[in-house]
């Protein structure tokens, strides 16, 4: 089978190796008979023993972090208040679907009590398939110990599964669901492997066959040629050659400064970007020190874990998102119900006045970690709508003895009327995918929406214009911290609407400043016009295409 | 079979780190041990799945449960494990 896949590539880079196909869950069979008592027991137990010890032979070769949570995963395993169900139900049918009613039970308990709860009902599950795979003698469910250099195939991929990808040897991944920012793609990016998502047809794919993954055009070749494996190499290497050259601070050619910024989600995170060439921290989610606590962490505990965030950025500037939690991402602690719209409910910044405690705890946190380190803290509220909000957190910031503080520009809303929300800060910054969710009614988790979520939308451009001259008549710096301002293209694109920095996951950042550094900022401006001048999305990348330097077309 | 019912003395309830030390203690009995909702179905208290679905929050109380020739110290022993704040310990 030869061919040609096209999906979204949501990771750079280009990647050549054989398919591994991340199997399914097996399903028990309908008609599975009923074992006799002592042999069903045995059998089940036996699949649990085995699940256990293959997820701790995982967690032996993971690193830290992701050997933490198989070894969790692993004592799932071997509960006895699951095993002792699943053998209950063996009475009355066979062993596989006896474990599935016993995960089955538990998963549904979870998802009742929620929160912290519902998270881990993913993993009772995950255990479960891999039991019922293991007792009818199939192969696991998810990825499996990666033994050679592969393209990994899945229909999508979990959070703890990306996680816990080896890094060495995964060097492509390809999903057929997933969207432009889903989790898969941002963790992919993150990681600097080339990806490729909403990938229609790649589940049928013989495992072993040879692709090459296109991480930029978003194209997956299957079986390719010598000579195409060539091309992409070669532009591989032209781009590995060109960007060995880009250090420094990020700047226009004729030398207006766009400061590159780093994305980052945890203590991880920060120690790896700290040894990045970038100008800070552009964006640092703290949602990780709180979703997975089952109570409020108290400020020493915050403060504590800023600190370790904060330590490689001295002298460099962190700029810190407040709490963004929601009916999609509840909390233990501050479970408000579920909701029938999460992405337009009460969350960020609303979440934040409703409990104002938790703002105010983390605010001192952030407070104490920022004088102890040197770092150049800023602090931003997420999901503001209105200049009273942005006022009402200022005050809140400023009290805490912070010196600067900001809002993201998510909300269309606040967009248009960016001039009088900057009135109340100091700064604000662009958090174009949900700015993008927002402006084109499109729920980002929906990977069948993904077109509409394309940055290049004119009328997502049309918006952040708005957003940008607002800022411009208070003189107050408006940045992007979204995915979008990685794309070189629309780096230049937003640099010409008058965004002062770019944040981005970091293996980004170089080809971004080699854009810049090729183009002048009445140039930026000129691709700007292009952009917003164009009918549809397509039209407008096309056009800016056509029109960047040709030592920037060359490496893309 | 001895049984004692018990008030969560732990301020989160029994999940989490107060749940993780009173599956150790059960262990650390050696003899089996059932746990439930007063009125609910009997369930393995060495199982940390089966006492997080439990939901048991602060203040509600469990019902434990043990046939062992040594059930009334275990669960003493339990019990009083359970009142406590085990979170801010």
């Amino acid at each position: 089978m030869a061919g040609l896949i096209q999906g979204i590539g949501v990771s750079a880079g280009s990647a050549y190796a054989p398919a591994l196909i991340v199997a399914p869950p097996v399903r028990p069979p309908h008609d599975e008979p009923v074992v006799d008592g002592d042999t069903a027991a045995q059998r089940i137990r036996a699949a649990f023993d085995e699940v256990a010890a293959q997820i701790d032979q995982r967690a032996a070769s993971a690193s830290d972090n992701a050997a933490e949570i198989l070894k969790a995963t692993a004592m799932l395993a071997r509960d006895p208040g699951l095993i002792d169900a699943a053998v209950a139900q063996a009475a009355s049918c066979g062993p596989a679907t006896a474990i599935d009613r016993a995960t089955q039970a538990f998963v549904q308990q979870f998802e009742q009590l929620g929160g912290y709860f519902a998270e881990r009902a993913t993993d009772v599950r995950d255990v479960g398939d891999r039991a019922i795979a293991a007792v009818l003698g199939e192969p696991s469910p998810g990825v499996s110990a990666v033994t050679h250099e592969c393209v990994l195939i899945a229909h999508d991929l979990a959070p703890a599964e990306t996680a816990t990808l080896d890094r060495q040897r995964v060097v492509g991944i390809v999903t057929q669901a997933g969207g432009r920012t889903s989790h898969t793609a941002i963790l992919a990016a993150q990681m600097g492997i080339p990806a490729v998502v909403k990938a229609a047809g790649c589940l049928d794919i013989s495992p072993g066959t040879p692709l090459l993954v296109d991480g930029e055009a978003g194209q997956v070749h299957i079986d390719p040629a010598g000579e195409q494996v060539e091309r992409l190499r070669g532009r591989s290497a032209r781009r590995a050659q060109a960007l060995a050259d880009s250090h420094g601070p990020g700047a226009t050619k004729d030398g207006k400064s766009v400061a590159l910024l780093v994305n980052i989600g945890g203590v991880e995170d920060a120690a790896a970007a700290g040894a990045v060439d970038a100008e800070g921290v552009g964006l640092f989610r703290t949602e990780f020190v709180f979703l997975n606590a089952s109570q409020a962490p108290t400020v020493a505990e915050q403060d504590a874990i800023y600190r370790q965030v904060f330590a490689p950025f001295a002298g460099r500037r962190v700029v810190v998102r407040t709490l963004d939690a929601g009916a999609d991402k509840p909390l233990a602690f501050a479970n408000l119900g579920a909701e029938e719209n999460p992405a337009l409910g009460r969350r960020g910044l609303r979440l934040s006045a409703l409990r104002p405690d938790l703002l105010d705890a983390q605010l001192e946190a952030l407070s104490r970690a920022a004088d102890a380190t040197g770092a150049d803290v800023r602090v931003m509220a997420p999901m503001v709508a209105l200049a009273e909000e942005a006022a009402w957190f200022a005050r809140r910031v400023r009290e805490n003895g912070l010196k600067s503080v900001g809002v993201m520009i998510e909300v269309p809303g606040a967009a248009l009327r960016s001039r009088f929300v900057l009135d109340e800060v100091d700064f604000a910054s662009l958090g174009t995918n949900d700015l993008a969710q927002y402006t084109m009614a499109a729920d980002r988790m929906q990977g069948e929406l993904s077109d509409l979520l394309d940055p290049w939308q004119p009328a997502l451009l049309d918006v952040v214009a708005a957003a940008c001259d607002g800022a411009a008549k208070t003189g107050k710096p408006m940045g992007v911290c979204g995915e979008a301002g990685g794309d070189p293209l629309v780096a230049l694109v937003l640099t010409g609407l008058g965004v002062s920095s770019l944040s981005m996951a970091p293996s980004k950042l170089a080809l971004v400043r080699y854009a810049l550094a090729h183009h002048t900022f009445a140039q930026c401006q000129h691709l700007a016009h292009l952009a917003r001048s164009a009918r549809t999305a397509q039209d407008a990348r096309e056009a800016v295409l056509a029109a960047v330097a040709p030592a920037v077309a060359a490496v893309l | 079979m001895a049984t004692r019912t018990v008030v969560v003395g732990s301020s989160v309830g029994l999940h989490a780190r107060p749940a993780a030390l009173f599956v150790a203690a059960v262990n650390e009995a050696a003899v089996p041990v059932t746990i439930c909702k007063p009125g609910g179905t009997p369930g393995p208290a060495n199982s940390m799945l089966t006492i997080m679905a439990l939901g048991a929050r602060h203040g509600d109380a469990v019902e434990l449960g043990c046939e062992a020739p040594n059930a009334d110290h275990v669960l003493d022993t339990l019990a009083a494990l359970l009142e406590r704040d085990l979170d801010a310990e």
